[in-house]
C-alpha cells in the first residue's frame, strides 16, 4: 500500500532544462500521443486550417454560382449542398473551435503560469473526438452532402431532406463532446492552476474571455447534442418530436437549436474580444482602459446570451409578446459589446501606437465588429427585423461579426503569438499587406449584401431576380480578393517556419506571463514557477528616442 | 515540490491534494453538462406532454409501475452502498470497500436486467414500440401514446447507456481496489465514479415520475 | 443599379422610418468610432513626439457615461421597434381574408369567392388584407419585400399576416425559409389592383363557387352532417344517431373544453378539430370523432373551415354548450 499511482499519471516530461517543446521528440508518435497543450494546439491548428479551406472552397463556389441570376453552377442540388457544407464546416469545425483550441490551448497555461492544462489527456482525447467528428461530417458532405442548411430546420431535415442528414449530425454530435471537454478543461484550469499570487483581477482579459467562452461551451453544447440526437431518431424511426404530421412541434426544434446556436455566436466572438484586448494595450504601450469593465463585460455577455435565442424566431410564429421580451434582451446583450469598443478606443487615447500586423488586424477587427454590431441593432428592432431577417442583410450582418470580427481576431492573435509558438518571426511587410487586402476584400464582399438584403434578396437562393445582379457580382469580386488575402498568411507563415528570423522571448515588449518564458517555450513552460505581483498591462511609455513606428 | 514522498501527482499540480481537488471539480463540471443534456430531453418530454396529455397518460398506464418502483429502490440502494464503501475506504478499511462495490455492481446489474431484460422485452412483445405496425394503443390516444413511448425508449436508452458506463467504471474501480491501489489517503477515482454513479441515479429519479407516475 | 425599394404598403412606410432612424444612428456611431480611431492613429502614433500629458487613471465616470448613453439609445430603438411590430402584427377587424397554402415548391391561393391562383396573388389596394396561411409539408415563409412583411408558414398551423397595399403594381413574392431543392423557385407575384379593377378581376375569374359552397359539398360527402347535423345544427337532431356539438354560430365564440379550459373557436381550432379531434374535446361530449388527417388535404380543410364560418353569423350557440 505504500506506492500509490497518480490518477492522472502524467510523468514529468524530459527536456526540463534544455530545448523547447518542439524538440521534445521528433517522431509522429511523439506528436499523436502528446499530452503537451502546446503540441495539441499545433495539432488543432493544422486541423482547423484544413477545415477553413474546405469551408472556404464551398463559399467560393457559392459566390461563383451567384455571378448570374439563373445560377452559374446549373444545379440547385449542388448549390444547396454547397452552402450547407460551408455553414456546417465553418461553424462547427472552424469558427467555434478556432481561437480556443489553438491560441487558447497554447496560451492559457502560459498566461496562468501553469505547466499544462488541468487534464492533459482529456485535452488530447478532445482532439481525437474533434477529428473523428470532422471525418464523419466530411464523409457525409463528400458522399453526397446535406441539403438542409446548417440549421437543420425540422420537418425538412427529419422527413423531407434527401441528403446524409444523420451522418452529418453524428459528426457534429461527436465534435460537440470535443467542445465540452475543452471548455471543461479551461474552466478547471483557470480556477485551479493559476500561479501563486494570481488573483482574478490580475488575470489578463484573454483569460476572462476564455473563461466566459468555456461556460458557454460547457452549458450550451449538451443541448445541441440532445437536439441532434432527437433529429437523428426522428429521421430514422419517425418518432414525432418535431414533425407535426406525426404529433411533434417544429418550433420546439427551433427553440432548442437556437438555445445552443445563439450562445454559439458568442463562443465565436468572445475569444476575439480576448485577443484584441491583449493586442491593443501591447501596441499602444498603455494600460487597458477600464480593465474591470472589459472583464465583466465578457461574463455578462456569456450570461445574457443564454436568454436571447428567441430573436431568431421573430417571424417564426411564436407569441408576439415573447418576441418583445427577446428584443429587449437582445439590446441588453449588445451593451457590453459596445462598452468594449469604447474601452479599446480609450486604451489608444494618449498611447504610443505602432502598426505591426497584429495591431492592424486588431484595428480591422474593431472597425468590422462595430459595423456588425450596429447592424445587429437593426435586426434586434422587431419591426425592422421583419423586413430584414432571412435576407442577405442577415448574411452580411453575421459575416461582419464572424468573419470580419472573429477571423480578423484569429489572425491578429496568430501573428501576435506566432513568434512564441514557433520561435520564428514572420515577414512583417507581407503580413501588413495581407491585413490590408483582407480588410478591403472583406468589405467589398459583404457590404453589398446589406443593400441586397434591404432590397429583399432572400438567403439560400440558387437563382435570383435580375435586378440583384450588379451587387452580387460586386460581392463575388470582393470574394476573389478575400480568397487571395487568406492564402497569403498560409504562404508567408509557412515560409517563416524555415526562413524566418529567430524570435526573442518577448519580441513585442508585452507584459503577459507568456512572454517571460523562452520562444518557443520549454515543455514544462516555466523553468521556475512565476510569482505574480503586478497588475496586467502595466505598460510604460517608451523612451522618447527608441521608436521608429 | 511534492507534499508527500509516497504519492505521485501530475507535473502541473502543486501536490496530490491539489490534483485530487481539481479532478473532483472537473467531475462536477462534467455532471453539469450532463444535466443540460438530459435537461433538453426532459424539457422536450414535458413540452410534448403538455400538448398530448391524454395520450401520454394512456401510454403511462401501459408501463410496469411495480418494476419501475423496484428499480428506483434498487438504484437508491446502490448509491447508498457505494457511498458506504467510500466512507469505509476513508476510514482505512479497503476490504469493506470491495464488499460494498460488489453489492453496488450487483444492484446496477439487477437494474439493467429488470429494465432491459424484463421491461423492454415485455414492451416489445406488447407492441408498445412507437413504430410498431400493430401498436397496442389504438383510437384517439394512438398518436400521443406513440409519442410517449418514443420518449420512453429514448430516455431509458440514454439513461441505460449511462448506467452501462457506470457499471464498467465500477468494475474498473473494483479491479484497481483489488490490486490495493486505493487507501484512506488516495481515493480520487473512487470518489469521481461515486459522483457519476449518484448522478445517474438522480437522472432516474427525474425519469421515474415522467414514465410511471403521471398517468 | 437600384439601391432603393419604395415601400408599397402602409406599414412599410412606418418600417422605413424606423430603418432610416437605424441608419442615421449607425452612421453617427460609425463616424464617432472611426473618427476617434483615425484621430488616435495619427495623433498618438509611436513616432509622434507629442506630449501626452497625464493619462486618466480613474475610468468609471467614462464607463458609466457611455453605458448609460448606450442603454438609453438602445431602449429608444427597442420601444420604437416593438411598438411598431405589435401594431403591425394584430390584424384589424374586417380585413379581406385570403387563404394561402404553401407546398414544396409553390404558393396556392384561394379567395373567398372560390377564385384560385398559383404563384400569383391578386389584391385590392387601400384595404387591409389578411392572409391565412398554412403549409402542406415543411416550413416556408411568405415574404413581400415591397410591403416590408414576412412570416413563416408552418404545417398544421394557421399563421396570419396582414397589410394594406397603398400603390397598385406588381411586386415580388419570395419564400424566405429554406424549404428544399427548389426553394429559390418558390417565388411569385403580388398584383395589387385598385378596388374597382380588383372587383372586375374577381368577376372574370369567378370559380365554380365560393369556398364555403365547396366546403358544404365536402361537409355532406365526408359525412360530417351525420353527426353534426345538417347545416351544423348539432347532433341528436332528427335522423342522427350520435351526439356531436353543433357548429352553427361556433366561429369566433368561446368553447368550453373537457379539460376545463375555454378556447376561442378560430380557424386553427376548427382545422385541428378535423385533423386531431381528440386533442380538444368539447365539454360534455365523448371523444368519438375519427381523424380526417390524410383524407382531406389542406385546401379541402380550408373550404370546410370557411363553410363552418359561414354558418356563424347571427345564430346563437345551442343551449347545452353555452355556459
Amino acid at each position: 500500500m505504500s506506492s500509490v499511482a497518480s490518477d492522472e499519471g502524467v510523468a514529468v516530461p524530459t527536456g526540463e532544462t534544455e530545448g523547447s517543446y518542439l524538440q521534445d521528440g521528433y517522431t509522429i508518435r511523439s506528436w499523436l500521443l502528446t499530452t503537451d497543450h502546446k503540441r495539441i494546439a499545433l495539432l488543432y491548428l493544422g486541423s482547423i486550417t484544413i477545415f477553413f479551406f474546405i469551408g472556404g472552397i464551398a463559399a467560393a463556389l457559392v459566390r461563383l454560382n451567384l455571378l448570374v441570376p439563373e445560377g452559374l453552377l446549373g444545379s440547385e442540388e449542388a448549390y444547396n449542398r454547397l452552402f450547407t457544407m460551408h455553414g456546417i464546416v465553418m461553424v462547427w469545425f472552424f469558427l467555434v473551435p478556432a481561437v480556443p483550441v489553438t491560441l487558447g490551448n497554447f496560451v492559457i497555461p502560459l498566461m496562468l503560469g501553469a505547466r499544462d492544462l488541468a487534464f492533459p489527456r482529456l485535452n488530447l482525447f478532445s482532439w481525437y473526438l474533434f477529428m473523428a467528428g470532422g471525418a464523419i461530417t466530411l464523409w457525409a458532405l463528400f458522399a453526397g452532402g446535406v441539403d438542409t442548411g446548417w440549421t437543420f430546420y425540422t420537418p425538412l431535415s427529419t422527413a423531407y431532406a434527401k441528403g446524409h442528414v444523420v451522418l452529418a449530425a453524428v459528426g457534429i454530435f461527436i465534435s460537440g463532446f470535443s467542445s465540452i471537454a475543452t471548455g471543461l478543461n479551461f474552466i478547471v484550469t483557470i480556477h485551479r492552476l493559476r500561479a501563486p499570487g494570481y488573483t482574478w483581477y490580475k488575470l489578463p482579459v484573454f483569460i476572462w474571455s476564455m473563461y466566459s467562452l468555456s461556460v458557454l461551451l460547457v452549458l450550451a453544447t449538451p443541448v445541441l447534442a440532445i437536439t441532434l440526437l432527437l433529429v437523428m431518431l426522428e429521421r430514422l424511426f419517425h418518432v414525432g418530436v418535431f414533425d407535426p404530421s406525426i404529433g411533434g412541434d417544429p418550433l420546439l426544434f427551433q427553440h432548442l437549436f437556437w438555445f445552443y446556436s445563439h450562445p454559439a455566436v458568442y463562443m465565436m466572438i468572445l475569444p476575439g474580444f480576448g485577443v484584441v484586448s491583449e493586442i491593443i494595450p501591447a501596441f499602444s504601450r498603455k494600460r487597458l482602459f477600464g480593465y474591470k469593465f472589459v472583464a465583466w463585460a465578457s461574463i455578462s455577455i456569456a450570461v445574457i446570451s443564454f436568454f436571447v435565442w428567441g430573436h431568431h424566431m421573430f417571424v417564426a410564429g411564436t407569441s408576439i409578446y415573447s418576441a418583445v421580451l427577446f428584443s429587449i434582451l437582445s439590446y441588453l446583450v449588445a451593451v457590453p459589446s459596445a462598452i468594449k469598443v469604447f474601452n479599446w478606443l480609450g486604451t489608444m487615447h494618449k498611447g504610443y501606437i505602432s502598426f505591426d500586423a497584429p495591431m492592424l488586424y486588431a484595428l480591422g477587427f474593431i472597425g468590422l465588429f462595430t459595423i456588425g454590431g450596429l447592424t445587429g441593432l437593426w435586426v434586434a428592432a422587431l419591426a425592422a427585423d421583419v423586413h430584414l431577417t432571412q435576407t442577405y442583410f442577415v448574411v452580411a450582418h453575421f459575416h461582419y461579426i464572424m468573419v470580419g470580427g472573429m477571423v480578423s481576431a484569429f489572425f491578429a492573435g496568430l501573428h501576435y503569438w506566432w513568434p512564441k509558438i514557433t520561435g520564428k518571426l514572420y515577414p512583417e511587410m507581407w503580413a501588413r499587406i495581407a491585413a490590408l487586402i483582407m480588410f478591403i476584400g472583406f468589405n467589398l464582399t459583404f457590404f453589398p449584401q446589406f443593400i441586397l438584403g434591404y432590397l429583399g434578396m432572400p438567403r439560400r437562393y440558387f437563382s435570383y431576380a435580375p435586378e440583384f445582379q450588379v451587387l452580387n457580382v460586386l460581392s463575388s469580386a470582393g470574394a476573389t480578393i478575400l480568397a487571395a488575402a487568406y492564402l497569403m498568411p498560409l504562404g508567408y507563415l509557412l515560409w517563416s517556419l524555415v526562413y524566418g528570423e529567430r524570435a526573442p522571448a518577448n519580441p513585442w515588449g508585452a507584459t503577459g506571463l507568456e512572454w517571460q518564458t523562452r520562444s518557443p517555450p520549454p515543455t514544462i513552460n516555466f523553468l521556475r514557477t512565476p510569482v505574480i505581483t503586478q497588475d496586467p498591462y502595466s505598460y510604460q511609455p517608451p523612451e522618447p528616442v527608441q521608436h521608429g513606428g | 515540490m511534492a507534499a508527500s514522498p509516497t504519492l505521485a501527482h501530475g507535473f502541473q499540480y502543486a501536490g496530490p491534494s491539489h490534483q485530487a481537488e481539481t479532478a473532483v471539480a472537473g467531475m462536477w463540471l462534467f455532471l453539469a453538462t450532463e444535466v443540460l443534456l438530459f435537461g433538453g430531453l426532459i424539457l422536450s418530454w414535458i413540452y410534448a406532454r403538455h400538448f398530448n396529455p391524454l395520450g401520454f397518460a394512456a401510454g403511462a398506464r401501459e408501463t410496469e409501475l411495480r418494476v419501475g418502483t423496484l428499480n428506483t429502490a434498487i438504484l437508491i440502494s446502490s448509491s447508498f452502498t457505494y457511498a458506504l464503501g467510500l466512507s469505509f475506504l476513508r476510514a482505512g478499511n479497503s476490504r469493506r470497500l470491495l464488499h460494498c462495490l460488489a453489492l453496488t455492481l450487483l444492484l446496477g446489474a439487477a437494474f439493467l436486467a429488470l429494465k432491459f431484460g424484463l421491461e423492454w422485452h415485455d414492451d416489445f412483445r406488447n407492441h408498445l414500440f412507437p413504430t410498431d405496425a400493430r401498436f397496442k394503443i389504438v383510437g384517439a390516444e394512438n398518436g400521443g401514446a406513440r409519442l410517449f413511448f418514443s420518449f420512453y425508449f429514448i430516455g431509458t436508452a440514454l439513461h441505460g447507456l449511462h448506467m452501462t458506463v457506470g457499471v464498467a467504471l465500477v468494475i474498473w474501480i473494483i479491479l484497481r481496489a483489488r490490486r490495493g491501489e486505493f487507501s484512506a489517503r488516495y481515493h480520487t477515482p473512487v470518489h469521481l465514479v461515486g459522483l457519476y454513479w449518484s448522478f445517474v441515479d438522480i437522472v432516474w429519479l427525474a425519469l421515474y415520475p415522467l414514465i410511471y407516475l403521471i398517468r | 443599379m437600384n439601391l432603393w425599394l419604395p415601400a408599397a404598403s402602409a406599414g412599410g412606410v412606418d418600417t422605413d422610418r424606423l430603418l432610416w432612424a437605424l441608419l442615421l444612428m449607425s452612421l453617427a456611431v460609425l463616424a464617432l468610432v472611426f473618427g476617434l480611431l483615425f484621430r488616435y492613429i495619427v495623433k498618438y502614433r509611436a513616432s509622434s513626439t507629442l506630449d501626452r500629458g497625464a493619462v486618466a487613471e480613474k475610468t468609471w465616470t467614462f464607463e458609466t457615461a457611455w453605458t448609460a448613453a448606450t442603454l438609453l439609445v438602445f431602449f429608444g430603438l427597442f420601444v420604437w421597434g416593438a411598438d411598431l411590430y405589435l401594431r403591425l402584427s394584430l390584424p384589424p377587424r374586417g380585413a379581406l381574408k385570403i387563404y394561402v397554402i404553401a407546398k414544396q415548391w409553390m404558393w396556392k391561393v384561394e379567395h373567398a369567392g372560390g377564385q384560385r391562383e398559383i404563384n400569383t396573388l391578386h389584391l385590392p389596394t387601400g384595404r387591409p388584407v389578411e392572409l391565412v396561411m398554412t403549409s402542406e409539408d415543411v416550413i416556408h415563409d411568405f415574404s413581400v419585400p415591397a410591403f416590408r412583411v414576412k412570416h413563416d408558414v408552418l404545417p398544421d398551423r394557421y399563421e396570419t399576416l396582414w397589410f394594406t397595399v397603398t400603390r397598385p403594381g406588381t411586386y415580388h413574392l419570395f419564400c424566405t425559409q429554406f424549404c428544399g431543392l427548389d426553394h429559390s423557385k418558390m417565388v411569385g407575384e403580388i398584383v395589387a389592383l385598385p378596388p374597382a379593377q380588383f372587383g372586375g378581376w374577381l368577376e372574370r375569374n369567378g370559380g365554380a363557387g365560393t369556398l364555403a359552397a365547396a366546403g358544404r359539398v365536402l361537409y355532406m360527402r365526408y359525412g360530417c352532417s351525420g353527426c353534426h347535423g345538417g347545416e351544423g345544427a348539432g347532433g341528436n337532431q332528427s335522423g342522427s344517431t350520435v351526439r356531436a356539438p353543433p357548429l352553427a354560430g361556433l366561429y369566433g365564440n368561446p368553447v368550453p373544453l373537457s379539460n376545463g379550459s375555454v378556447i376561442i373557436a378560430d380557424d386553427l381550432y376548427i382545422h385541428d378539430s378535423i385533423v386531431e379531434p381528440d386533442k380538444q374535446i368539447v365539454a360534455g361530449y365523448a371523444a368519438i370523432m375519427p381523424s380526417f388527417a390524410g383524407q382531406l388535404n389542406e385546401e379541402q380543410i380550408l373550404q370546410l373551415v370557411d363553410y363552418i364560418k359561414s354558418l356563424g353569423a347571427g345564430k346563437s350557440l345551442a343551449p347545452d354548450t353555452t355556459p
